[in-house]
């Protein structure tokens, strides 16, 4: 019997009709940057060009490309990452002497008037959290939105970002109190 | 005893993991006991389902969204990769 398993083969000339907009999608669900992502997909596409020769024909075509497009994400989220002090807007909420992890008094959550009349959905009410998530810290935002808006699996945005469980919960955390004192401030009390 | 005495901090935390339905029952016990004591975290625990709400309209919103490069974009990518591969 002759060996039948078939070959994948690279065939760069067809890669951005097929794959421009598959890739172009996988990024901005997790950069939520539109110029980002196109700068990750055609440094993907870059990249695989460059190795095209060290392709073994293992993997499809598409898993190929999307296996260093992941590779990018990763660089682009470990850059944000060491990114600090520069614009870093991290609230402290609690104390961290004395009295450690009680609220500080001045971050107290306040209550919120009327808030089920401000629960309704509105375009000001979308506008107001685009407003306060794009306030966050990059790195924050990221695995918030990664999270909460996309709905991805704990598990895979560890796996994606290289971070453990624990320390995605912190970020989530601080990204969520932070988000509640934002909107507070913006649309429920304002 | 001193296991179920958690910082806002913490009960806060355990209260946001719990938003995504992943907090451990264990986890669960000591926020509600962190209740007994503290009412700004039961504050805190009312207004984040609320904000649970709210994330989950701009998620539903997401969904409709299909993300597609231009096709001006692609012509220049596709300028780009020939002008590597020459």
């Amino acid at each position: 019997m002759s060996e039948t398993s078939t070959k994948h083969t690279l065939d760069p000339n067809t890669w951005i009709d097929k794959y421009a907009d598959y890739l172009f999608n996988y990024a901005v669900t997790r950069v939520n940057d539109s110029d980002i992502a196109k700068d990750l997909v055609q440094e993907t596409f870059f990249a695989g060009l460059k190795s095209a020769k060290n392709f073994e024909g293992k993997a499809a075509e598409r898993t190929w490309l999307v296996a260093i497009l992941k590779r990018k994400v990763i660089d682009h989220y470990r850059k944000i990452n060491s990114k600090k002090g520069k614009a870093e807007v991290r609230m402290n909420f609690y104390e961290n002497s004395d009295n450690e992890g009680s609220w500080l008094e001045e971050r107290v959550p306040q209550t919120w008037d009327n808030d089920a009349d401000k629960m309704i959905e509105t375009t000001e009410l979308k506008s107001a959290l685009d407003q306060c998530i794009d306030n966050l810290p990059e790195k924050y935002a990221m695995v918030f939105r990664m999270k909460t808006i996309q709905e991805f699996e704990t598990e895979e945005i560890c796996k994606e970002l290289d971070i453990t469980a624990s320390n995605l919960w912190v970020i989530i955390h601080r990204a969520r109190t932070q988000l509640r004192k934002c909107m507070e401030d913006n649309w429920f009390n304002s | 005893m001193a296991k179920f005495i958690i910082s806002c901090d913490e009960a806060t935390t355990i209260c946001d993991k719990s938003q995504y339905g992943e907090a451990t029952f264990f986890e669960k016990v000591k926020l509600n006991f962190h209740f007994l004591i503290c009412r700004i975290c039961l504050r805190y625990t009312k207004q984040n389902a609320k904000m649970s709400k709210v994330y989950k309209m701009k998620a539903h919103d997401c969904k409709k969204e299909n993300n597609c490069l231009s096709s001006q974009d692609k012509e220049q990518l596709k300028k780009q990769l020939q002008e590597l591969e020459a």
